[in-house]
């Protein structure tokens, strides 16, 4: 598999503050990598360096082999909070077709436009305004325009945190769906450890601020994946386990138990959330 | 059902009100305030007993009220053009608002009309001059709302752009300009009424033509049912105009969400 | 400090190029004095007691105007603003009253009150009561629910709930329209001292000064007189609504 994101020794700085401190990694063409760290540790630094919006200060992102400055041609964005992303006074359709105005006809743009739209599950919705959506509705447009503009890379900045849980099960679905489909190359950026799990190939673990990649684990599930079987799957567990450990524990595999207490109560919480989650994806199944 | 009720008991109230004008001018009998029977008989005089290849107006009307109304428009039109124009541009850079917003606060604050004078001086008497006042007095809300509106981009909303190399041009006009229509409109709608209001004073300093100087003139000759006349005409003009923009309002910010619309309620008047 | 730093860079700089301006023959000498001989005129007229006289008029009308525009469009704003039924039924006569221009108003004035101040401070008076009036009456729109519900679960009464809850919560409104307000009665005072020939005033000062022998350095030290006074009175009117009625995040727009 060819290389499509390398990221070299890149860093950023604000005045004093290192947000993220000489990263080094690389994206395959195809991959689904979750990058998963604690919150406020620079995760969001990290995406804007890689997208170009905002220049690192050290080290090189090349995409595709070519140095990154500024924002690449065929890289999309797909931001968390989708009520500011998405352009209110643009129906559905326009929205999707608003990037593409600079790269192609006007034809060439409704027909990949409601495309994409169909590939995100709303064919019937191009004439609605963003705020006649529910949340969930309005991320798929905003996923949607990502995969119009087909892009080399899509990058997502926690693109499922302002959902509810039901919601965001489905999204993941859908965007394994689409990548599956579609081949894309993404890279998500989570705080949710499930979610990097069970969306991911690789997850990279970055450390508290400032953040430097703890490991790199290769997520060892089926291409296949459900939200309840692959959810109980001992694989599962276990990976979900040593993130959250990696996560936690600042580096060390074993657990801190008594030298960590902060981590204990995050590790609670975390297996917490994980049955609710199970408990909803059951709600889901019933459901359908 | 409801709404026609209520609107029905509101033309009800009026037409009291108007009965009740027209019963205490008569007994009062003053010079100054005609019955309104009698504003209406000169307004259809005045206005409206034109021949019917004019659709019964009369040459008064395409002297005077043309001539106002196109000028009114014009100026409004001609600040609204530099007003959104420069508004966003300053709008979107903080640093040259530093420079600029000093300036701007002063001028905006300088009453219209004292500058009359300077206008009747460097322009002509006439239709430059009372350009000029209408122009410099209205340019201030629109210029002031399209700033507010222009700053209001959220950061996601750059980025997104940013992310997706939108062009300049659609920056501006695909971002920049929708997210700040709701302010523009705003500023618009005051400006608006100030227009009419600039439009009354430039006529009554330096004219010769237009519902200001009829206003003057029938003062001048004790004319004052043809003076009412005029008042009310100026009433429903801004009526007209104050409902035309509302309407093209509603069309244009459609999009935004319906209790939003309401807010854009609330105007002011002069 | 930085932005205060440049906005003086940006005043002295537009100074500079008025300076340079009407010295210059682009423009015809006199019709626009250099900012420096303007300066000088507004501290001669300013020592001399008579300009003085002058802005004081205008000051005082304006202030009677607004106070007595306030006192009368606030009651009623709340009054039309909480009984529908009133509201209703006032609606269209408002609607058709309102966008009748005070300045249209101003040759019967001059008939009615002569050159005095009676006629500025009620043509001023009648402008700038809508501005107030259709603020406090969107306020009293606005006011949430669930406030006036939890007053009233607490047994309140429904006059006390107008003034312990209403009021406040349409305050940075009502501010609003206030300063809507004062800008526009300045205008109609100014304009009105200018049409009616008045005895005494801004608008009369420059009248004066345009008509006998065209002293443009009289008008513009006039106008900067009435660009300041406008420029004070709004930027006290912010302060009072920054300071007093920060709670209130959307107040309507820029006036």
């Amino acid at each position: 598999m060819s290389t499509m994101l390398e990221v070299t020794d890149l860093g950023h700085r604000y005045g004093d503050h290192t947000a993220i401190d000489r990263l080094s990694f690389t994206v395959a063409a195809g991959e689904l990598v979750c990058i998963v760290g604690p919150s406020g540790c620079g995760k969001s630094t990290l995406l804007r360096t890689l997208s170009g919006l905002v220049a690192s200060t050290t080290g090189h992102v090349a995409l595709h082999g070519d140095e990154v400055r500024g924002v690449p041609d065929d890289l999309a964005v797909v931001f968390q909070d989708y009520s500011r992303s998405l352009f209110p006074w643009l129906t559905v359709q326009r929205n999707v077709e608003f990037p593409l105005k600079r790269k192609v006809s006007r034809a060439e743009r409704r027909a990949r436009a409601a495309e994409a739209l169909e590939w995100v599950g709303l064919s019937g919705a191009g004439a609605k305004y963003p705020w006649q959506l529910s949340g969930g509705m309005q991320q798929r447009v905003a996923i949607a325009r990502a995969l119009a503009y087909r892009p080399a890379l899509l990058l997502m900045d926690e693109p499922f945190a302002s959902v509810d849980a039901q919601t965001r099960f489905e999204l993941e679905d859908l965007l394994l769906r689409v990548r599956r489909e579609h081949d894309t190359t993404i890279l998500l950026v989570t705080h949710d450890i499930d979610e990097s799990v069970y969306l991911g190939d690789r997850v990279l673990v970055l450390s508290k601020s400032p953040a430097t990649i703890v490991a790199n684990l290769k997520v060892d599930l089926p291409a296949e994946r459900d939200q309840i079987t692959t959810r109980e799957s001992d694989t599962f567990v276990a990976l979900r386990a040593e993130t959250a450990r990696l996560l936690h524990g600042g580096g060390t595999v074993r657990p801190r138990v008594q030298a960590d207490p902060e981590g204990v109560a995050a590790r609670f919480l975390a297996a917490e959330r994980a049955e609710q989650a199970a408990q909803a994806s059951k709600r889901h199944a019933a459901q359908n | 059902m409801r709404r026609l009720r209520s609107a029905a008991s509101g033309w009800i109230v009026l037409l009291v009100l108007v009965v009740l004008w027209e019963t205490a001018t008569r007994i009062a009998g003053s010079l100054y305030f005609p019955p309104p029977s009698q504003i209406a008989e000169t307004a259809r005089q005045m206005w409206f007993s034109g021949p019917v290849s004019s659709l019964f107006l009369t040459d008064v009307v395409f002297e005077d009220l043309f001539a106002s109304v196109a000028r009114m428009l014009g100026g409004w039109a001609i600040a609204g053009v530099l007003g959104v124009a420069l508004g966003v541009l300053l709008g979107r850079s903080a640093t040259a608002m530093d420079y600029c917003g000093p300036i701007i606060s002063f001028l905006r604050a300088i009453p219209p009309p004292t500058l009359v004078p300077v206008f009747l001086a460097l322009f002509t008497l006439g239709t430059p001059m009372q350009l000029a006042t209408i122009v410099f007095g209205t340019i201030w809300p629109i210029l002031l709302n399209s700033v507010d509106g222009a700053r209001s981009v959220d950061e996601t909303k750059t980025e997104t752009a940013r992310a997706f190399r939108v062009s300049t041009v659609d920056w501006i006009f695909g971002v920049v300009l929708p997210a700040a229509s709701p302010k523009i409109f705003a500023g618009l709608r005051i400006s608006l009424s100030l227009s009419l209001v600039l439009m009354v004073i430039s006529e009554l300093v330096g004219s010769t033509e237009g519902i200001g100087y009829r206003l003057l003139y029938s003062q001048r000759q004790y004319d004052f049912p043809a003076m009412w006349a005029s008042i009310v005409l100026l009433g429903v003009l801004g009526f007209l105009f104050n409902t035309g923009l509302s309407a093209i309002e509603r069309r244009v910010l459609a999009w935004q969400p319906a209790h939003r619309q309401a807010a854009l309620a609330a105007g002011t008047g002069a | 400090m930085r932005a205060a730093f440049r906005g003086l860079v940006g005043v002295a700089v537009l100074l500079l190029l008025w300076e340079l301006l009407s010295n210059s023959d682009l423009v015809p000498p006199g019709y626009i004095p250099p900012p420096t001989v303007i300066g000088a005129t507004l501290v001669r007229l300013l020592l001399d007691g008579v300009f003085v006289y002058d802005v004081i008029a205008s000051v005082l009308a304006w202030a009677i105007a607004l106070g007595v525009a306030i006192a009368v469009a606030v009651p009623l704003g709340l009054v039309l603003g909480s009984v529908p039924a009133v509201r209703r039924a006032t609606r269209t006569v408002v609607e058709l009253m309102r966008p009748i221009p005070s300045v249209a108003m101003i040759p019967l004035a001059i008939l009615l009150f002569g050159g005095g101040p009676e006629a500025k401070i009620v043509l001023a008076v009648y402008a700038s009561v809508w501005p107030i009036l259709f603020n406090t009456i969107y306020a009293l729109d606005e006011l949430d629910e669930q406030l006036v519900d939890t007053a009233r679960a607490f047994g309140t009464s429904k006059p006390r709930i107008m003034a312990t809850v209403a009021l406040p919560s349409a305050a940075p409104f009502v501010m609003t329209g206030i300063r809507t307000a004062a800008a526009i009665a300045l205008i109609v005072v100014v304009s009105t001292e200018l049409l009616a020939g008045a005895t005494l005033g801004l608008g009369q000062f420059i009248l004066t000064a345009s008509s006998g022998g065209g002293r443009m350095d009289l008008v513009f030290a006039g106008t900067v007189v009435a660009g300041l006074i406008g420029y004070l009175v709004n930027a006290g009117l912010e302060w009072v609504q920054r300071r007093f009625f920060a709670w209130g995040a959307r107040t309507g727009e820029t006036v």
